[in-house]
């Protein structure tokens, strides 16, 4: 029998909420973390609004050493290590002694490119014949694993301590990944999670290729409009979330809170086949990531009473919710609850899937399905496989039983993850 | 007088980099940054740029492979501003 793993701890760093509480409540009164950014109107790009997790310097402080702070530019390192600590003292874990790291914990923290920031600094010294006055820190900041590196030494980890990268899907196929490892035995306890850096130069790409919104600068917080029909495009976010994974023995043995059980999960790719395309997903391999995480899950189709879905604000809502439907057999008002987190945080990048699993672990703690935010006008598309009443506009008061998640990312590869309330027997 | 000055603006440089178990006191002219003051090496390259900065020279890759203890560094100092003069 799988060793079974449940979710002891939970961190965030969202462009809505820094910390768990302020996080919360922003999905339940659906407040928007969108906002104007001058210095991307500044910069002419079409988009000037996203997702950024609000900072201050003195909370900075809280998490990193007068030493790491000096240079530190790199944004996506700052809100994977808040989130990442802060899961781990959620789990009402210490951080290893000084001489001996913790053998049975790893992480697995994932992102897209890190430090971007940092890297234009150091590029900017290096075109200018000054590569020596790059210092000791150009390299850990810039680095993928930079986070994962960062947290491991914070946090003492002697286990695997690794960097995942699968675009949009990272931080739903890192928790994925850190569910098979500790079920196949090499770890108790994985810290999961991914982060994305903020700013022009992580965004201006998408802007480019013309899938941001342009037309809601003036009127952020109702830009990012999942699975409504006057959706124009995603949102750029930033942030980080991480979660605890844990045996539930180990987790039982500690008394730790337990706020779902992880039953499985499956990642695939479309191959850029099919429908399927470096920038659009193939439903059939979607569908089959969806069937395969219930297998690997246990759970039947009809079990599944809420989906925390990838939905971007794109055209491809709808086929994405036609993917679920054909995926579980199920429409109208059968169809389980629906909700989409980038309403409220837009598009997290690297981050939205480990951003997006904390927002949906959440509605097990509160016994809530949060409501989705600017799609009053729900898709012509969607209303035809959905009933209205299955996207609640408006935070619910709901326990949910089984929850779904899935992200999907460019390179068409997929994630989808199965949660479970866990009740004490 | 010169020396005593030089002599705390380098433990100013040098204290960021210590780790938490060491403390400002334990720098003496004689330390080792590496194997007494147990500073990461890492971190030396670092200690050369706020040097730099800090006294307005600049320092070549033999000085700072000649740089191991806090004497070394306020020699090196010494050598460079006589040589700006």
């Amino acid at each position: 029998m799988k060793r079974r793993v449940v979710v002891t701890g939970l961190g965030i760093c969202a462009p809505n909420g820094v910390g768990l509480s302020n996080f919360c409540n922003s999905l339940i009164k659906g407040i928007s973390g969108i906002s104007f950014h001058k210095d991307l109107a500044d910069l002419g790009l079409g988009c000037q609004i996203a997702g950024k997790p609000e900072i201050t310097e003195s909370l900075k402080e809280s998490y990193f050493t007068a030493l790491q702070l000096r240079g530190l530019n790199s944004s996506g390192l700052v809100y994977g290590v808040m989130a990442g600590t802060d899961a781990w003292l959620d789990a009402g874990l210490d951080k290893a002694d000084r001489d001996q790291p913790d053998w049975d914990s790893g992480i697995l923290f994932g992102t897209g490119i890190l430090g971007i920031d940092k890297l234009r600094e150091s590029i900017y010294l290096i075109d200018d014949n000054n590569a020596r006055r790059l210092g000791s820190n150009s390299v850990m900041q810039t680095m993928a694993s930079g986070i994962s590196a960062y947290l491991g030494g914070i946090l003492g980890c002697g286990n695997q301590v690794t960097t995942n990268s699968s675009a949009c899907a990272t931080g739903t196929e890192g928790a994925i990944m850190g569910v098979e490892r500790i079920r196949s035995g090499k770890a108790q306890r994985m810290l999961v999670g991914s982060c994305s850096d903020s700013g022009p130069y992580i965004w201006g790409g998408f802007d480019a290729m013309r899938i941001l919104p342009s037309n809601y600068n003036g009127k952020p917080e109702e830009a990012s409009r999942p699975m409504s029909a006057s959706a124009s495009g995603f949102v750029p976010g930033s942030g980080a979330g991480a979660m605890v994974l844990e045996s539930l023995d180990s987790a039982l043995e500690r008394g730790a809170k337990i706020y779902a059980e992880v039953l499985g999960g499956a990642v695939n790719s479309g191959g850029q086949r099919g429908t399927g395309s470096m920038t659009a997903p193939n439903s059939q391999a979607v569908q089959r990531c969806i069937l395969e995480a219930l297998m690997d899950a246990g759970v039947k189709k009809s079990e599944v009473d809420v989906i925390n879905g990838h939905l971007t604000a794109t055209s491809k809502d709808a086929e994405e919710i036609r993917n679920w439907s054909e995926a579980l057999e199920c429409s109208g008002e059968d169809f389980p609850f629906i909700n989409a987190t980038k309403g409220l945080v837009g598009h997290c990048l690297a981050a939205a899937g480990s951003v997006e699993c904390v927002a949906a672990l959440l509605q097990f703690r509160e016994g809530l399905v949060f409501g989705n935010r600017n799609c009053q006008d729900i898709h012509p598309d969607i209303l035809k496989l959905v009933d209205a009443s299955r996207i609640p506009q408006k935070t619910i008061s709901y326990q949910p039983k089984i929850m779904a998640k899935a992200s999907f990312g460019f390179g068409d590869v997929n994630a989808c993850i199965i949660f479970k309330d866990y009740k004490e027997i | 007088m010169a020396d005593d000055q030089r002599l705390a603006q380098l433990k100013d440089i040098v204290s960021i980099y210590l780790p938490e178990d060491v403390s400002v006191e334990a720098i003496g002219k004689d330390s080792s940054f590496v194997n007494e003051l147990n500073i990461n090496s890492a971190n030396l390259v670092d200690i050369v740029l706020d040097v730099e900065d800090t006294f307005g020279i600049r320092l070549e890759n033999e000085d700072m492979d000649k740089m191991q203890t806090v004497r070394d560094a306020l020699n090196i100092i010494d050598q460079k501003l006589q040589d700006k003069k």
